[in-house]
């Protein structure tokens, strides 16, 4: 398959996360969301990868692995702390930095 | 020691002595700081008779030295310095500055003993003279504003010494706002001068304008000049600027003598006679200064002859005298002005130390209706009062005699219109004759009142409760308000030896200017004017000689009424009261002057004032302004606060929609 | 073959991607999450990065996502309706995300690359290998290397702090000295939520939130 067929499918599912982004009240689910639009890059990274045929965008899409994985570690740590707190898992009830 | 050096010896020796008695008053002893103070201005006037030794072993067209010590700014247009002019008018000033302030101070040694604020006293007075030192010293438009400002402070200082007294506090704040309208003058006609002259420096500018620098800009040069008589009126207290002078009298006596009699209010006079190179060019200005010390001395003899305290009397006889001078160095007659105002510093002093032995005598009391017969207990200040009173009376061989008599045959001598002024000054001499005497004959003629019975058997008369001669309000003796005891010369040494002295000068002091003998003073001074278009110039013999007669003749014709009204017939005073009774009403209410100035021009300037503050700070500045400006910040604010919501999805999808923006805006771009 | 593979890959890929979205109980979401990336692995094999393919099923699918299956269990379902205060932020979400796809595409597809349109480059053996991946991350990109070790022990630490039991306010106990938190405090001292007035602070007295001058 052509390679602009791997970038569209790494485009709908950037937009399908961001969406999700948008639209879901749980943080975990968020997060989730989150990891969608960090793999959709990781698509997008390797298809150019393949294109110039290296191993430049294979690294980058690795990197892309451990930085994830960081962010939902600390995510999650938080998420888990809040609910320690007995705060409501809910986005929009914590919104106590506002102006 | 140049000249130079021993001018600033004078104006250094009162400023230690003002600031060693400022601020060392509490380990000084009791009583240092007025000998301090006293020997201070006594190295000043030592040091100015250096100054006139030194000056006058100079060539006559060398006496004019100017010496800087410092250079403030001096850029393109402005060159301001710290120099003094040592020539024969500034040490004849300073002279008479030093030698009068000593004899005061030695006088208030005693006089203020016992007031809770004495070596304040003494170092506002010190202040004060080194103030006066400055102006007539100036060498340059920066110092002379320098000085006046100064000595326009120290007068409100020692005006409102007595501070917790209401009426002097009033009093000094009158004294003081009207020295600023003079002040504006003053600076106002520098900036007039210095804008064609180009120069601050005094000889400098006389050399420019005789050079011609304002010969295109006439209107200028007058402007300026009128501004300088402004500023010359307040000080001097010529109409109508002259408010301030009576109620001055509120302070110690001995201030109103040095202050309010011999110097300060003669600096106008010095002012004129200083700049009499722009005033012969500006021939309008000059005129109006005669015009007006005309006018002055006549309402001020007006009001003398019905005033009831003894030393607004004085005050006001001040006030006329002044005119006189005013009139003499606007006309052109330097020396004579300057001249009597030498002996008007002699004869006046003394008169307001004799006034203030009395008000001792009469424990603080200074109406002229409780006082009479104190010719029997209180000889020597009778004999005071009488020197005194002969000289400002004008009868030979005293003082005042002279001094007048050459300045009204100089007015005479000027012809055309100036023979009004002649006639006037007469006439003004007249009632300077009768007021006198009024005052002389009601304190120590007649029965005695009981102060003065009192004192014939040796017991000076003490006041149960103390109280402002004024108002009759009670007051104590401490810090603020007179202290408790009161002195008169016959008992105190030091008030003796000062008014002996210048009752000695009061009497012989005119004889270095007689006509036809000598002239002393017009040689001294005829360095300094010698760029004047009246050097030389001289009244004719026959004019002099009829105004000598005339004089003699005019104030024994005074003291003769002032004898018969008050002396020979008692009662008849009431009876020409009622027969002038309107003018009686002008003269008493001081022809309306402090109304009219109230009217025209205190009640606008306090209107404008509550206005201000009511509606326009009220409303337009703190409503429109600034609580405008915080509203209009506070809504933005608010506005800015309403996007941050808290909620993360919102933030969210502000961050989606601003990539979506800019992606779209390449995507355009790079189509 | 590989068109077929391709394209069930990445439906799958899609609709894990939409089953996360869609789906109610994060439970679900999450195993959504897992088939999706699955589906990539696939996609990655197609592309012949296959060290990739296996780091994704191993450590992503594998200990990441086991990671949040574990915190999905400790904080339970938690089911909630979309709405209520999303409504209007759905309608914005799918113009954003419909504009953000439709640009996308259009710079993809209308650029008019040559490169992407083909296979890419000639395929060198040894591509995707562990061998070519480990002699690049030994050599040219040895500092992000070492960088990413860095961030994930800093991650690890971030966790733990997180995570660990704090003196006063904890699970379980209504503290003892719940005095020391809850006493009325002094001006200015509250959130600014409170400072403002839009929440009550605990325990203070009824004191209007003022706005002053």
């Amino acid at each position: 398959m052509a390679l602009s067929w791997y970038l569209v499918v790494s485009a709908l599912i950037f937009s399908i996360g961001a969406g999700g982004v948008l639209v879901r009240r749980n943080p975990l689910v968020i997060l989730l969301c989150l990891e969608l639009m960090l793999n959709a890059a990781n698509l997008a990274l390797i298809a150019f990868a393949r294109m110039h045929g290296n191993a430049d965008g294979q690294i980058f899409a690795l990197i892309v692995l451990v930085v994830a994985a960081c962010e939902v570690t600390v995510g999650l740590g938080l998420i888990v702390a809040i609910f320690r707190r007995r705060l409501p898992i809910d986005v929009d009830e914590l919104r106590e930095l506002q102006g | 020691m140049s000249p130079t050096t021993y001018g600033w010896l004078v104006l250094a020796f009162p400023l230690a002595g003002a600031i060693v008695n400022g601020l060392f008053y509490k380990r000084l002893g009791r009583g240092a700081a007025g000998w301090i103070a006293t020997t201070a201005i006594g190295a000043a006037f030592i040091s100015a008779l250096g100054a006139l030794v030194r000056l006058q072993h100079h060539a006559p067209d060398h006496r004019q030295l100017v010496s800087s010590l410092w250079d403030y700014a001096v850029t393109g247009d402005v060159d301001a310095k710290l120099s003094i002019l040592v020539d024969p008018l500034s040490v004849y000033m300073i002279l008479v500055v030093t030698g009068v302030s000593t004899l005061i101070h030695l006088y208030s040694v005693t006089y203020l003993k016992g007031d809770r604020g004495y070596a304040r006293y003494f170092a506002y007075l010190n202040f004060f003279v080194f103030s006066m030192l400055v102006l007539v010293l100036a060498g340059n438009f920066l110092l002379l504003i320098v000085g006046w400002a100064f000595v326009g402070a120290a007068s409100y200082l020692l005006i409102s010494f007595w501070y917790r007294r209401e009426t002097a506090t009033k009093a000094g704040i009158k004294a003081f706002v009207i020295n600023v309208v003079g002040d504006v003058g003053l600076v106002l006609g520098t900036f007039f001068i210095l804008r064609h002259s180009g120069t601050l420096d005094f000889l400098a500018t006389f050399k420019a304008v005789d050079g011609g620098a304002f010969a295109t800009h006439h209107g200028a040069l007058v402007a300026g000049c009128l501004l300088l008589l402004v500023g010359a009126f307040a000080k001097s207290a010529q109409i109508p600027l002259h408010t301030w002078l009576p109620d001055a009298m509120e302070g110690p006596t001995p201030v109103s003598a040095l202050i309010h009699a011999a110097t300060m209010v003669t600096a106008g006079v010095y002012l004129i006679a200083r700049m009499h190179p722009l005033f012969e060019h500006a021939s309008a200005a000059a005129d109006v200064g005669a015009v007006v010390g005309c006018a002055t001395l006549l309402v001020a003899g007006t009001i003398g002859l019905v005033m009831t305290d003894i030393k607004r009397v004085i005050a006001y006889s001040t006030m006329s005298q002044i005119g006189y001078m005013i009139m003499a160095v606007s006309a052109g007659g330097y020396a004579a002005g300057l001249f009597h105002l030498m002996t008007h510093a002699f004869f006046k002093a003394l008169l307001f130390m004799a006034a203030g032995s009395l008000i001792g005598a009469m424990a603080g009391a200074q109406s002229l209706e409780r006082m009479s017969g104190f010719r029997r207990s209180m000889p020597f200040t009778f004999g005071c009062f009488v020197v005194g009173g002969l000289a400002l009376s004008g009868v030979p061989p005293f003082s005042g005699f002279f001094s007048k008599d050459e300045i009204l045959a100089w007015v005479g001598g000027r012809g055309g219109w100036f023979v009004a002024l002649y006639v006037v000054g007469y006439v003004g001499a007249f009632l300077t004759a009768v007021y006198t005497w009024r005052m002389i004959f009601r304190a120590f003629f007649g029965d005695p009142c009981p102060e003065a019975r009192e004192l014939e058997r040796g017991h000076l008369a003490h006041a149960e409760v103390h109280t402002n001669p004024a108002t009759g309000e009670e007051e104590d003796t401490d810090v603020g308000f007179p202290g408790p005891e009161h002195f008169i010369a016959e008992r105190a040494a030091p008030m003796k030896i000062a008014m002996s002295v210048l009752a000695v000068l009061a009497t012989v002091g005119g004889l270095i200017q007689v006509p036809h003998v000598d002239h002393v003073v017009t040689t001294f001074l005829e360095p300094t004017f010698a760029d004047s278009k009246y050097a030389g110039v001289e009244p004719s013999n026959s004019l002099v000689n009829f105004g000598l007669v005339l004089g003699t003749v005019v104030a024994l014709a005074g003291i003769a009424l002032a004898y018969r009204i008050w002396v020979s017939r008692p009662g008849s005073a009431a009876a020409w009261q009622e027969r002038f009774a309107p003018a009686y009403r002008l003269f008493a209410s001081k022809w309306w002057f402090d109304e009219l100035i109230d009217v025209a021009v205190v009640r606008p300037f306090a209107a404008f004032g509550t206005f201000a503050q009511r509606t326009f700070e009220r409303v337009f500045v703190e409503g429109v302004l600034v609580d405008g400006t915080t509203s209009v910040v506070r809504a933005g604010s608010a506005a800015v606060r309403a996007l941050q919501t808290g909620f993360l999805r919102y933030y969210a999808a502000l961050l989606l929609l601003g990539g979506a923006a800019v992606i779209l805006y390449f995507l355009i771009a790079s189509s | 073959m590989s068109s077929v593979v391709f394209f069930i890959a990445a439906i799958g890929a899609i609709a894990g991607a939409i089953g996360v979205v869609a789906l109610r109980n994060p439970f679900y979401s999450v195993l959504a999450l897992v088939g999706h990336l699955l589906s990539l692995a696939a996609l990655f094999l197609l592309l012949r990065a296959e060290f990739i393919a296996a780091a994704q099923v191993v450590v992503y699918a594998g200990a990441v996502m086991v990671l949040y299956l574990f915190v999905v269990s400790y904080i339970g379902g938690g089911t909630q309706a979309l709405t209520p205060g999303g409504n209007g932020l759905r309608a914005v979400a799918a113009g954003a995300v419909g504009a953000l796809f439709v640009e996308l595409a259009i710079a993809v597809l209308g650029s008019g690359l040559e490169a992407i349109s083909g296979d890419g480059a000639p395929y060198v053996p040894g591509f995707g290998s562990p061998e070519a991946l480990g002699s690049a991350l030994l050599t040219k990109f040895l500092f992000p290397f070492e960088v990413a070790s860095l961030l994930l022990l800093v991650a690890a630490i971030g966790a733990v702090t997180l995570a660990r039991r704090r003196q006063g306010v904890t699970l379980g106990d209504e503290p003892e000295d719940a005095a020391r938190y809850l006493t009325p405090r002094a001006l200015f001292t509250g959130t600014m939520a409170e400072g403002v007035g839009i929440v009550r602070g605990p325990n203070l007295e009824e004191r209007e939130p003022q706005v002053k001058r």
